[in-house]
């Protein structure tokens, strides 16, 4: 059998995709603060990417592979998994045998994701232009934007709540990856279970920090 | 602590009764009474099928073996837990005192489409026969008795190795595994034979052959959620997914057909 059809080869096409996003959203969150600095330093550094054809193409395609790669993989999977069970539980497993909520859940975050990366796209990269010029050079003003969006008090708050999505989602994504692509030790794995955990609660608290501080200050 | 006790408790069984994989099934109440504490569980279905036996009834049909949690034969959902409620515990091992007397207890098989239902609580696991049967092995002439350590296997790996030798294949993690997944079982089995120096001349078919039987035999794909090491009544970890999904990205890249 073809190692990209067979269970694990599949698996570890999610792992990788998944862990290219990771990377991304964790640049993106970075980088992304600078609108605490204030609205020339967000455009600025905005200006800077799309001003950077190479770097900007490269992401994009990579990004948009990543994205393909993961939604059909979780597609295809999934439908197996429901397919492997006909014939349901009349009681889940509970107590000590219970698995952790985030890693049940992945397909049904990662479908609010989806939905949520078009969303996103439609609001800021394709939505509304508005220009601004500091010392001469003009640039898409995209902070007068985020405020404009942002002060929409449903709009900030599903914000807020699809960053706690995607930091439930990164939780268990980020170390699961790791087993996927067969690393696993006694001494490192503990760690890196910690270490997503960080990652998912600072890209996620990073994130919706930024609605909240456009709502209330703006 | 144990030892004889005159206690007796009273149980309401809800139990799956199904004639047959093509039957759709359905629950049974059944009444368990004058139970020991003391009792395993499957003295007290024995006990459940004798009444019902008595009383002209069919009694509950379920898989049970050696009853000392080393043949894997016995198995069961007991209240959303395969082996029921305890950790790394067969049914077989598990004990009436771990349900409050009155309490009702939901029976269940293991359910997945790769372990169809013979009747009632009786799955047929031949599914993880045909995985063994693809690569779970060493082809060796036996011959006479070799000498003990005359292949040196370092601690660390024997102990590894028989720590995953003491999977029962007993499908509790397939039960418990939200995608009905076999990968903890062959995981178990690869790394088993793959970390020992006997396993290593048939190491990288063994990987292939044994996720391909897998895959073929229907069960679900792994997402990493642990249900099964924390059902695996024998303790068997997470780690041998890892190696097995290492080990066949390694396989399948360096195998010349």
């Amino acid at each position: 059998m073809n190692y990209l059809l067979s269970s694990i080869g599949r698996k570890q096409l999610m792992g990788i995709s998944g862990l290219i996003m990771t990377g991304f959203v964790g640049g993106h969150m970075a980088g992304n603060l600078s609108m605490f600095i204030g609205p020339e330093a967000f455009n600025s550094y905005g200006h800077a990417i799309v001003s950077n054809k190479p770097l900007l193409y490269g992401t994009e395609v990579v990004l948009l592979l990543a994205l393909l790669t993961h939604f059909v993989m979780g597609i295809w999977l999934t439908r197996e998994n429901k397919r492997a069970r006909k014939s349901k539980y009349a009681k889940p497993t509970n107590g000590d045998k219970s698995a952790q909520f985030a890693s049940k859940s992945m397909i049904y975050h990662g479908i609010a994701l989806l939905g949520f990366i078009i969303w996103h796209l439609c609001t800021f990269k394709f939505g509304n232009h508005y220009d601004v010029t500091y010392d001469g050079v003009m640039m898409r003003d995209l902070f007068t934007l985020m405020v404009e969006k942002f002060n929409q008090p449903l709009y900030a708050a599903g914000y807020v709540v699809l960053m706690l999505t995607v930091g439930v989602h990164l939780s268990h994504g980020f170390s699961s990856s790791f087993q996927s692509l067969g690393f696993n030790h006694p001494r490192y794995t503990p760690k890196i279970k910690t270490l997503s955990f960080l990652y998912a609660t600072v890209v996620a608290l990073g994130f919706l920090s930024m609605p909240i501080y456009i709502y209330l200050v703006y | 602590m144990g030892g004889v006790t005159a206690e007796r408790r009273n149980y309401k069984l809800k139990v799956w009764k199904q004639n047959g994989p093509d039957d759709s099934g359905h629950f049974e109440e059944i009444d368990a009474k004058n139970i020991s504490p003391n009792q395993s569980f499957l003295e007290m279905l024995d006990q459940v099928n004798q009444e019902l036996i008595e009383s002209g009834k069919e009694p509950i049909t379920f898989d049970h073996d050696c009853r000392e949690g080393i043949c894997g034969t016995c198995s069961l959902v007991i209240n959303g837990n395969p082996h029921g409620p305890q950790k790394q515990v067969t049914t077989c091992q598990l004990h009436m005192r771990s349900f409050a007397s009155g309490e009702t207890i939901v029976i269940e098989p293991f359910r997945a489409n790769s372990f169809p239902v013979v009747k009632d609580l009786m799955v047929d696991r031949s599914a993880f026969d045909h995985i063994i049967q693809a690569g779970g092995y060493i082809s060796i002439k036996t011959g006479n008795a070799v000498d003990a350590n005359s292949i040196p296997v370092g601690k660390e790996y024997a102990d590894m190795a028989f720590n995953t030798a003491t999977c029962i294949g007993c499908g509790g993690c397939v039960a418990a595994c939200a995608n009905s997944s076999a990968m903890l079982f062959t995981s178990a089995k690869i790394s088993h034979l793959g970390l020992l120096p006997q396993g290593q001349p048939e190491h990288q078919d063994r990987v292939l052959n044994m996720v391909n039987a897998m895959d073929e035999a229907g069960f679900g794909n792994c997402s990493n959620t642990g249900a099964c090491e924390l059902a695996c009544p024998k303790g068997i970890s997470l780690e041998n997914i890892a190696r097995m999904n290492r080990e066949y990205a390694k396989a399948s890249l360096k195998s010349r057909s």
